[in-house]
């Protein structure tokens, strides 16, 4: 796990800010300004992958029941995912105020 | 003996290329800057040179194609001038940021508008605060000498920046000079392969110009500035180095009758020659007139130009752009001033806007520049020569 960004200081730097560990976004959770989540219903879902398929965020994996799980710590609930449910069984809920 | 051609500027900046063994030449014919690429594209579809020759369709893809191919450890060449670099200023900035060592010639062209196609250095001044390393060349020969000074510089392990090499537009890219050409073998001696620190290559993948956030924006532009900063040394090195093989030795800040001089031109690229011989006539009729040249731009020389100005008590400050609606005068006049704010017995600073979009500064024009700066005439600043 590389260092959070904020701990750099500027001589830590590689020249050009090359990144050295490419691939490393896995290491930084990026889904925390999340408003909306999303939230399956099973009894609808056909376990056809559609939300897989057109998330942006690569965010969907399938579970060990063939179901698409959306990673809460990488989804930006931006909602395409049930825009584009053939059966309707996605839905957005807003986040908890903290 | 010492073997000297005459040739045209632009054909003695092109071989310098070629003697550099760029491996990619990517640019857009402009005014006046053309030959110099014509003359590359020549030198690839004749074979005398091995590279690939890309003619793009702007000069922001010129850029764009050669931040690709130095990302992958190819040694890559641009030059253009005026509307080509505007075209090309938002990859102007990402160049440095990046520290890939490219090689930029600018012929300096005014900026439209009005449209001109003449000298001046609106261009160059346009992408001061980019981060490049910036060299002015006064005749050919330091033309053709700084292309293989400047990818020394560029591509040392500890600078690591890219260069832009000022040759102004037609006064020396179309003129014809008595060039001394340096030898291939002298040069690959001097300038070895590239070796870079990172590539672009699928067996070891590494992220290049990834987005940031605020948390790490600040201290990514402060590694930058330290980074050019930093180059000063290297700078030095690779002139003194090219002395030993050429014997012509180059300095951060030129001189010329600055010992005892009371009145000190302050001049970049090709009108210090012609400052030059103003200064000496001056010192023929007994006047203390001296004459100081910026060689280096960025990082700029700040030690070396407050030397050499010693106890000088004026300072005519040559512009050759217009910063409109400043506090006062030219870029160049503007830094110097800020530069000399907190020294005690600071020398007195005339600023002259001169030689805009190629209107002729002549010897008569530096010595009516000394005389109303020394009778007290000259103001803060002045467009030199305006008519009304």
């Amino acid at each position: 796990m590389p260092k959070a960004d904020f701990e750099y200081l500027w001589d830590e730097l590689e020249p050009g800010c090359v990144i050295t560990e490419p691939g490393n976004s896995r290491s930084f959770y990026t889904g925390d300004w999340r408003a909306f989540s999303p939230v399956l219903e099973k009894e609808s879902c056909i376990k056809c992958g559609t939300c897989w398929i057109f998330c942006p965020d690569m965010a969907y994996q399938k579970n060990e029941k063939g179901y698409y799980i959306a990673d809460l710590n990488y989804c930006k609930g931006c909602g395409i995912c049930a825009a584009e449910c053939p059966t309707g069984a996605i839905h957005m809920e807003k986040e908890k105020e903290i | 003996m010492r073997n000297h051609q005459g040739m045209e500027v632009s054909f003695a900046a092109a071989e310098a290329v070629r003697l550099c063994n760029v491996d990619v030449v990517a640019a857009y014919p402009i005014t006046p800057q053309t030959h110099i690429v014509e003359r590359l594209s020549k030198y690839v579809a004749d074979g005398k040179m091995d590279a690939e020759f890309v003619p793009v369709e702007s000069e922001h893809s010129a850029l764009s194609l050669c931040i690709g191919s130095s990302a992958v450890g190819a040694r890559s060449f641009t030059c253009t001038s005026s509307q080509g670099l505007a075209l090309m200023n938002e990859i102007v900035y990402l160049v440095p940021a990046l520290r890939l060592p490219i090689v930029m010639i600018l012929a300096n062209r005014s900026l439209s508008g009005p449209l001109s196609i003449w000298n001046d250095h609106s261009d160059v001044m346009s992408v001061r605060d980019t981060g490049w390393i910036q060299l002015f060349a006064e005749n050919g020969q330091e033309v053709f000498d700084h292309v293989m000074i400047a990818y020394k510089i560029a591509e040392n392990e500890n600078v690591l920046l890219p260069v832009i090499i000022n040759m102004d537009g037609f006064i020396l890219s179309h003129m014809f000079e008595p060039i001394e050409l340096t030898g291939q073998e002298a040069v690959n001696t001097y300038l070895p392969s590239y070796r870079p620190r990172f590539i672009l290559h699928p067996d070891r993948p590494v992220t290049m110009g990834a987005y940031t956030m605020p948390t790490l924006f600040t201290e990514a532009k402060k590694a930058q500035e330290e980074a050019l900063l930093a180059s000063y040394p290297y700078i030095l090195q690779a002139w003194k180095d090219w002395g030993t093989l050429c014997g012509r030795v180059y300095h951060p800040v030129e001189t010329y009758y600055t010992e005892g001089a009371e009145t000190l031109f302050v001049t970049m690229g090709s009108i210090g020659e012609t400052a030059g011989e103003a200064v000496r006539l001056l010192r023929e009729q007994g006047q203390k007139a001296g004459l100081v040249k910026l060689r280096l731009w960025r990082p700029f020389p700040l030690e070396d130009f407050l030397r050499e100005i010693g106890s000088a008590q004026r300072l005519i400050v040559i512009d050759r752009a217009l910063s409109p609606g400043g506090p006062g005068g030219g870029p160049v006049a503007g830094e110097i001033r800020a530069a000399l704010y907190n020294r005690e017995n600071r020398p007195q600073v005339f600023n002259f806007i001169a030689g805009l979009g190629g209107r002729e500064v002549t010897v008569g024009s530096f010595q009516e520049m000394f005389v109303s700066s020394v009778s007290g005439k000259a103001s803060g600043y002045q467009i030199f020569g305006v008519r009304g």
